[in-house]
């Protein structure tokens, strides 16, 4: 919403500046964006005086000029036709910047005479094109600021204008009378009354109009008109042009420019019709299917059933309450008019206006709720001024519907506007605002005015008090801790749980990433995820139409991008969600690690090899221990399609899968641009099991004096034998004795063949034996070593190794 | 007795002389060894008078002990010189870079919720969450924003796709984090305080806008709490967020559906050079928005609006990053260039808490 100062005076009488306009403005709501001052950059020059002017004695257009100054009297060499004594100048001065050449004087040498500043011409100024010659000033005394002159005798050449942002509550502030009505009440200056005339018909009016029934009590409630006949349609007075060019709308006409005044003046949309161009009445109708508009935007609208037009006999010639017709549109020619002045429904407005993708001043004023109670008001001031400016005679008004009953009244109850705002606002303070922005009251109920149907309960009226005091004014209050003592712990265990796998990831060495919720189709699919109701209706890019169903394609994508700007090793890691579905909460949390290319860079000892699973295994049990999982997992190998089959795994409680590792498919990398090696992992932290019961005391530690005896095995297998299996079987031998077993080697391939045969492989393990009473005899030792032989060589079909 | 000391000088002449522990061995052997000759002397202590003896056996106990300290000495010396020349040879080039370990970083937006969490919590604030699919329902409806409301067209909203035959009106992805207010208000009911940070998405991507980013919002519901008790709370959080000693807040009345009244807060700061600073200079910067909680919020959530009243607000965690840490461009939040995630992330152990500060 735009206006100028000068306008913004005609409905509010104030001594305030343009600066405590704008403050206050912003402080009640109505924010400003911009305030464009001309005098600002007008504020350094002053009026002189050209004494003398000579020709220059080496150029041919230059003269010589003596000019009397306020700081006496100086010598300018200027170029204008015009320049020559007696005449009265606007002077600027070296160190003065000229807007209209976006030049800082300086004292400078034309053609070796000096010269001390210049003679502005207007369009130097920037106040109009022309250029000429330089200005010349009916009057004005040596010395005086310009700006002060033209505040004086050329107002609406340095009439400021302000910009404010409308929040969608205050329909009333898209029109000035609105604006000023804030600043009243505010205490800026006094509403000047509003005088409605009516303007006495003097014929009836040819043009009947009619609203449909099935619009009557929703779409138009109220429709009214008159014709003025006899009219001249030239250019619209320079004042009403000045305003509209400064607020950015293009003069068009006298009738034009009206309605477009009335909007930003009064927030009273009208519309005029050529009514040489109307056919037979008017109709405010639905639209038929297949009906459509040229409409004044020049672009042709198809018309569904159910938008609202104003049709003649002919058809539609006009969108209601958006956008006029461009077949009845008035012109130069036009002589009989026929004014509109129209109530129209916000919902129904906002509907059309969406679906057609038409956005105008009205449909937004509209949408937004108009003053219904100043539909005829605003239609007898705009016949005043249409015969003012156009002459003509005015008809008969012609109504159908009413003014819809918008009365409505809310307590007002002052202890709980003070409770609510925290501020000390006298009850009397509090009703002389809402009285001063229209509300009537009686006791302490308050009936809004017809302009703010924002107002919809008793908190509207908190917070209309609470603007026009100024929330600037208020002080903070403490808020005291809802308990005294030391505050407990605030975080769930699950966002605890969250925190500690980031904090584990990158302490691992992985960089946190957070990349977008949705992806691509194709990825969608290759992960998993892709079906329709994980699509997003409206993406805004093919790149984001699906929600991501794992963290993984997000990490991958940022992998190749990294390696395409040079980085081949990367350890990337995010926590964050995925979606399993499209409803709410469908979404689960996951944490996702991606090593890629080697461990290392390369050093002199050799540190670095390609990643492996071993590496993203080892990460992943770092992240499941830190958030609690129990060290004892099943490993199985009933992995997605986007792990390499023979080299993944899930690691899972009973039928909870807790963490999927292993090296990413090759085919998903070369689908996705990463060189790989690659290897991930993806934790579901929700799978992990919460301890029963959160008890701090540790379980007791049983640590024995006896010595600890390990032993060595090493078992030929079948080359598809997994470790795990022989480590089970060995830790079963003797579950009271063994306190650990592990896998200290492994040799296959090739030569591994070649010593035990083909297919198989050897596995060692280590194994510890705790005696926890007596030290171990070597006969006991014995036999324990061998019923591990026995359990293990059962286990995995195979034998010690010799 | 001068035999005696012809032994001594021997023996110890010997050890001085001795180049390595062999040789000192045959000497220890030779002077101190069962057929030793001091060993022998002393055997020949017992065929002697008790008082020649006496004597005799004193300064041959003090001989043998003599030379055992000069076999002990010379040993150490001798280990020690070959220590000295293992040392000189076990030289290795200091100056060689050390074994390369990875350092990993914790993203801006995760280390500032963190902080923005350290600091409510100290406030008596818990930490709620939401879903990022939601119904229109929780994102509008609830928050007093009804369907033909002109807000909703302005939240630049992502729709669902809604399979054939399914008339529910599409779920939205979050514009916002409202209504987590809801669900966590429906959920504990009054008096209640928490804050709820998360992504949110709106359909919107230029120099400034990407359709994700983060918000955090904060309610605080109870019997008397004001406007003014949001002021003093967004105070504590900016002063201690920004980390300097004073902040200036303005609240300006503006519009939210979901509060009333509501204010848009500005935070007074200085640009000098491209520099922000908070707290300082004539500039004003619009951080967050906030409010009183709309009667029909509370009513939408099971509270009842006659007993209960409080606050509201919610703000851009991208932004509070970028603000504080200096980050310049929000699109790069979610690029994951390496280069910009080691550049500006946090080290692992970065845990900003209210005790021990929020930032290194």
């Amino acid at each position: 919403m735009k206006f100028t100062l000068s306008w913004l005076k005609d409905h509010l009488d104030t001594e305030a500046s343009l600066d405590e306009i704008a403050e206050a403005l912003t402080d009640l709501g109505l924010e400003v964006e911009e305030v464009v001052n001309p005098a600002a950059k007008l504020a350094p020059f002053t009026i002189a005086k050209v004494l003398h002017a000579e020709q220059h004695p080496d150029a041919d257009k230059l003269r010589v000029c003596r000019v009397q100054t306020d700081e006496g009297e100086k010598q300018i060499v200027c170029g204008a036709p015009n320049a020559r004594a007696g005449i009265t100048v606007v002077l600027c001065k070296p160190g003065d910047y000229v807007p209209g050449i976006d030049v800082t004087l300086g004292v400078g040498k034309i053609r070796g005479v000096e010269s001390h500043g210049m003679m502005a011409s207007e369009r130097e100024l920037e106040l109009s094109d022309e250029h000429n010659g330089i200005i010349e000033l009916p009057s004005g005394e040596v010395g005086q600021l310009f700006v002060d002159w033209l505040a004086e005798n050329r107002p609406d050449a340095v009439d400021p204008m302000i910009y404010i942002k409308i929040t969608p509550n205050r329909p009333d502030a898209l029109g000035v009378r609105g604006v000023a009505r804030d600043l009243a009440a505010r205490g800026l200056g006094r509403l000047k009354p509003l005088a409605v005339e009516p303007v006495p018909g003097g014929f009836p009016c040819p043009v009947s109009v009619t609203i449909d029934p099935a619009l009557k009590d929703k779409g138009c409630p109220l429709f009214a008109g008159r014709l003025i006949r006899g009219v001249v349609n030239g250019p619209s007075p320079d004042w009403l042009q000045q305003r509209l060019t400064t607020i950015g709308l293009r003069p068009i006409s006298a009738l034009v420019d009206i309605t477009n005044f009335f909007t930003f003046d009064l927030n009273r949309p009208l519309h005029v019709f050529d009514a040489a161009k109307v056919k037979g009445s008017l109709t405010i109708r639905p639209a038929c299917d297949g009906e459509s508009l040229l409409a004044l935007d020049g672009k042709t609208y198809s018309l569904r059933a159910g938008q609202m037009v104003i049709a003649d006999d002919t058809g539609p010639e006009s969108l209601a309450g958006i956008m006029g017709g461009e077949a009845s549109g008035c012109s130069a020619a036009t002589v009989d008019v026929f004014l509109e002045s129209a109530y129209w429904d916000p919902i129904t407005i906002a509907a059309t206006g969406r679906a057609l993708k038409i956005n105008s001043d009205a449909r937004y004023r509209f949408e937004r709720g108009v003053d219904p109670a100043f539909t005829l008001d605003g239609l007898e001031l705009a016949t005043q001024m249409v015969l003012d400016m156009c002459g003509g005679e005015a008809s008969d008004v012609v109504i159908d519907g009413a003014v819809p009953d918008t009365t409505r009244a809310y307590r007002l109850d002052p202890a709980r506007v003070i409770s609510l705002v925290g501020m000390d606002i006298p009850e009397a303070t509090q009703r002389a605002t809402l009285e001063a922005l229209g509300f009537a009251l009686a006791g302490d109920m308050a009936t809004p005015p017809s302009w703010r149907p924002d107002v919809l309960g008793e908190a509207d009226l908190v917070e209309e008090v609470a603007r026009i005091a100024s929330l600037t004014q208020l002080k903070g209050k403490p808020l005291a801790r809802e308990t005294m003592g030391v505050p407990g712990p605030i975080l769930t265990p699950m966002q605890m749980r969250e925190k500690a796998a980031r904090r584990t990831l990158a302490a691992l060495g992985y960089n946190e990433c957070v990349t977008y919720s949705f992806i691509d189709a194709a990825n969608a699919a290759m992960f998993g995820g892709g079906a329709e109701v994980t699509r997003i209706d409206n993406p805004i890019s093919s790149e984001m139409t699906h929600l991501r169903p794992d963290l993984l394609p997000g990490l991958l994508q940022a992998a190749a991008r990294n390696q395409a700007r040079g980085h081949a090793d990367l350890a990337l890691f995010e926590v964050g969600p995925a979606f399993h579905g499209g409803e709410p909460g469908e979404q689960h949390l996951q944490a996702a690690g991606l090593l890629v290319g080697a461990t290392a860079p390369r050093d002199p000892y050799a540190s670095r090899r390609p990643v492996d699973i071993y590496d993203a295994k080892a990460d992943a049990e770092a992240v499941l221990s830190a958030i609690g999982a129990p060290a004892k997992v099943q490993i199985s190998r009933k992995v997605a399609g986007w792990w390499h089959p023979g080299r993944s795994g899930v690691m899972a409680l009973g039928p909870k899968a807790l963490c999927v590792f292993g090296e990413v498919h090759p085919r998903v990398l070369r689908e996705m641009g990463v060189k790989g090696p690659a290897v991930a992992f993806t934790i579901w932290p929700e799978n992990v099991p919460f301890p029963k019961t959160k008890v701090p005391t540790r379980p007791a530690l049983h640590l024995s004096d006896l010595q600890a005896v390990d032993r060595d095995f090493a078992f030929v297998v079948d080359a598809g034998v997994e470790a795990l299996v022989a480590v089970n079987a060995a830790a079963g031998a003797d579950k009271a004795l063994i306190e650990s077993v592990r896998v200290f080697d492994q040799f296959t391939g090739d030569k591994a063949e070649v010593q035990m045969g083909p297919g198989k492989k050897s596995i060692a393990l280590t194994v510890r034996l705790q005696p926890r009473e007596r030290t171990l005899t070597e006969p006991e030792i014995e036999a324990v070593c061998a019923k591990i032989i026995d359990k293990v060589t059962k286990a995995t079909g195979g034998a010690l190794r010799g | 007795m001068a035999d005696l000391d012809a032994l001594r000088g021997k023996y110890i002449y010997a050890i001085q002389s001795a180049t390595d522990e062999a040789g000192l061995e045959e000497i220890r052997l030779a002077a101190l060894g069962k057929k030793g000759e001091i060993s022998l002397k002393m055997r020949e202590l017992g065929q002697m008078e008790p008082a020649a003896r006496q004597a005799a056996g004193a300064r041959l106990n003090v001989l043998k002990d003599e030379i055992d300290a000069a076999l002990r000495a010379r040993k150490a010396a001798l280990a020690d010189a070959a220590l000295e020349a293992r040392l000189a040879a076990e030289w290795l080039d200091v100056t060689l870079p050390a074994r390369p370990r990875r350092v990993g970083t914790i993203h801006p937006v995760s280390q500032v919720m963190e902080e923005v969490s350290a600091i409510f919590a100290d406030m008596g604030f818990a930490v709620a969450e939401g879903p990022q699919v939601e119904s229109d329902w929780f994102n509008f409806d609830a928050l007093n924003i009804p369907p033909e409301h002109p807000a909703r067209q302005e939240h630049d909203t992502f729709f669902m796709a809604r399979a054939e035959g399914d008339a529910r009106p599409p779920h939205v992805l979050r514009t916002h984090t409202s209504p987590v207010q809801i669900r966590a208000m429906a959920d504990l009911g009054a008096p209640i305080r928490v804050i709820a940070p998360g992504r949110v998405y709106r359909m919107d991507m230029d120099q400034t806008h990407t359709p994700m980013f983060h918000q955090v919002e904060g309610l605080a519901i109870g019997r008397d709490i004001s406007m003014a008790n949001l002021k003093w709370v967004l105070e504590e959080f900016c002063r201690t967020f920004f980390e300097v000693t004073d902040v200036e807040l303005r609240f300006r009345a503006s519009h939210f559906p979901f509060t009333e009244p509501s204010a848009e807060v500005d935070i007074r700061c200085s640009w000098d050079g491209g520099q922000l600073k908070i707290g300082q200079g004539d500039s004003w910067m619009e951080i967050l928005g906030s409010g009183m909680v709309h009667p029909k919020v509370l009513a939408a959530a099971g509270v009842d609006p006659a007993e209960w009243q409080g606050f509201a607000f919610g703000m851009g965690i991208d932004r509070l990053a970028m603000l504080k840490y200096g980050i310049p461009d929000l699109r790069a939040f979610f690029e994951s260039d390496l280069r910009w995630l080691r550049h500006y992330g946090f080290a692992s152990l970065d845990m900003p808490t209210v005790h021990g500060g929020l930032s290194r």
